[in-house]
């Protein structure tokens, strides 16, 4: 039986235990995962109604409260696409993120930096017809954490994407260009250059916009269907 | 280089959930596949209006035999995992995964406890074709994601005593050792599964690390 989807690129995925990310010794597995072949369920997948399954659209993270959170606003936009460069339709993405002080609203966050009562940090979209997304938000700061000494973790924006099967899930993060800790973040390092620079968005004049908010592109692949020989 | 460069592109690398990602992803009611609860979100862990997510509606009925499915997501050291995120993907009790319209989505997600435990209501899957003219066990697809899993990890639930357990094309690449580790324990309680000897609650714990590891898939 023939893959529908191409496989994971080993190199261009971190490995599961990457002791310079001191979580991952404890719970990455010790065996290799068994490589099975992908039936209905692998590339089958909830497509389509996600506002049945999730809820809608959660496109300006600014607008959410009583109030205009404080912070650097931009817009992030690009495609999701697959590996042949095909847009991937009606896909949802999750986002979720720091303020721009670099405090998440959540309990085991508690360093001191301030909460923004007007900013939650939690947005959702749907890419279009031709795999375009589009939200706004605020430059999340960057904040420290206990994986060892003076810990920074780089300005970033969580995304969670489903994609059209089981198969194509995909969770990973933005970065933000220029920014002096991706170098140093064990998180974005346990992706071996150059592919850690795949996470690395680009900042970009044209999708800025005039006393608004600066632009930023980001495009999202995601494994593709397996380029099979036409059938003689 | 950075994202847009023609000469870099591919698969954008897959990166950890962190510890942090409750108020984005886990949804009241995310883990009740048959719609009837709020199962699944963590509103412990912020001020509620910081809860943005859905919020659930009524449904109509599901048809099939009602199962509750938990366990416990345990590291390397037997500790349970509180920051995990367990998510499932089946089809209906015909058989048949997900398509626009149908009642049933099949798409379950649930946020792990303080004591690492996560749990589903949902119905027990029908069988699905596997390779060939194969046909599979009815089988749960599980995704985990976690602070300090750079990755998700791929499993499956499978029931004990149902058809096909014997000749699951998927089990059958497993090392016989480790099979067990994919099948769920039928949990006795009082008054449970009462009308059908399949109705009733399961267990199945997640075992990251070490002894008794669960067998995870590259698919």
């Amino acid at each position: 039986m023939t893959d529908i989807y191409n496989r994971e690129n080993g190199q261009a995925h971190p490995p599961l235990l990457f002791p310079a990310y001191a979580s991952t010794v404890r719970r990455a597995p010790s065996n290799a995962p068994i490589r099975i072949p992908q039936t209905v369920t692998e590339t089958s997948g909830p497509r389509d109604d996600w506002g049945e399954l999730m809820g809608g659209a959660m496109a300006d993270m600014t607008r959410q409260h009583k109030g205009e959170p404080l912070g650097q606003r931009i817009i992030v936009t690009g495609r999701v696409l697959d590996e042949n460069e095909k847009p991937v339709p009606n896909t949802v993405i999750e986002i979720w993120q720091a303020n721009a002080a670099g405090r998440y609203i959540h309990a085991r966050d508690d360093w001191p930096a301030p909460l923004d009562p007007n900013f939650t940090g939690a947005g959702r979209v749907v890419s279009n017809g031709s795999g375009h997304y589009r939200y706004v938000t605020v430059r999340p700061g960057a904040y420290p954490w206990g994986n060892h000494h003076n810990a920074w973790r780089p300005s970033h924006i969580h995304l969670s994407l489903l994609g059209p099967a089981f198969a194509t899930r995909l969770v990973t993060q933005m970065y933000f260009p220029d920014d002096p800790l991706v170098p140093l973040d064990p998180i974005a390092n346990a992706v071996p250059m150059p592919y850690r620079d795949r996470m690395v968005s680009r900042f970009d004049i044209d999708v800025t916009e005039p006393s608004f908010a600066l632009g930023y592109r980001f495009d999202i692949v995601l494994r593709g269907r397996h380029a099979t020989p036409m059938e003689a | 280089m950075d994202n847009q460069s023609k000469e870099l592109f591919g698969q954008t690398p897959w990166q950890t959930v962190g510890p942090f990602f409750h108020y984005g992803l886990a949804w009241k009611g995310g883990a009740d596949l048959t719609g009837q609860s709020e199962l699944g979100a963590r509103p412990d862990l912020f001020a509620p209006e910081h809860y943005l997510l859905r919020t659930p509606k009524p449904r109509g009925p599901v048809e099939g035999i009602g199962i509750e499915i938990g366990g416990r997501v345990l590291d390397g050291d037997g500790k349970p995992v509180p920051d995990a995120m367990v998510e499932i993907w089946q089809a209906d009790s015909g058989g048949r995964y997900y398509v626009p319209g149908a009642t049933f989505i099949g798409f379950g997600r649930s946020a792990t406890g303080n004591d690492g435990a996560y749990r589903f209501l949902t119905i027990l899957p029908g069988r699905v074709p596997g390779p060939g003219n194969s046909l599979q066990a009815p089988h749960i697809a599980v995704g985990v994601m976690a602070r300090g899993l750079l990755k998700r990890l791929v499993t499956r639930i499978y029931f004990p005593d149902t058809e096909g357990l014997d000749t699951d094309p998927i089990l059958e690449l497993v090392p016989t050792e480790r099979r067990d580790t994919l099948i769920a324990r039928r949990e006795h309680r009082p008054g449970a599964g009462a009308t059908n000897q399949q109705a009733g609650a399961y267990q199945f714990d997640i075992i990251l690390q070490g002894v008794g590891e669960t067998v995870f898939f590259d698919c």
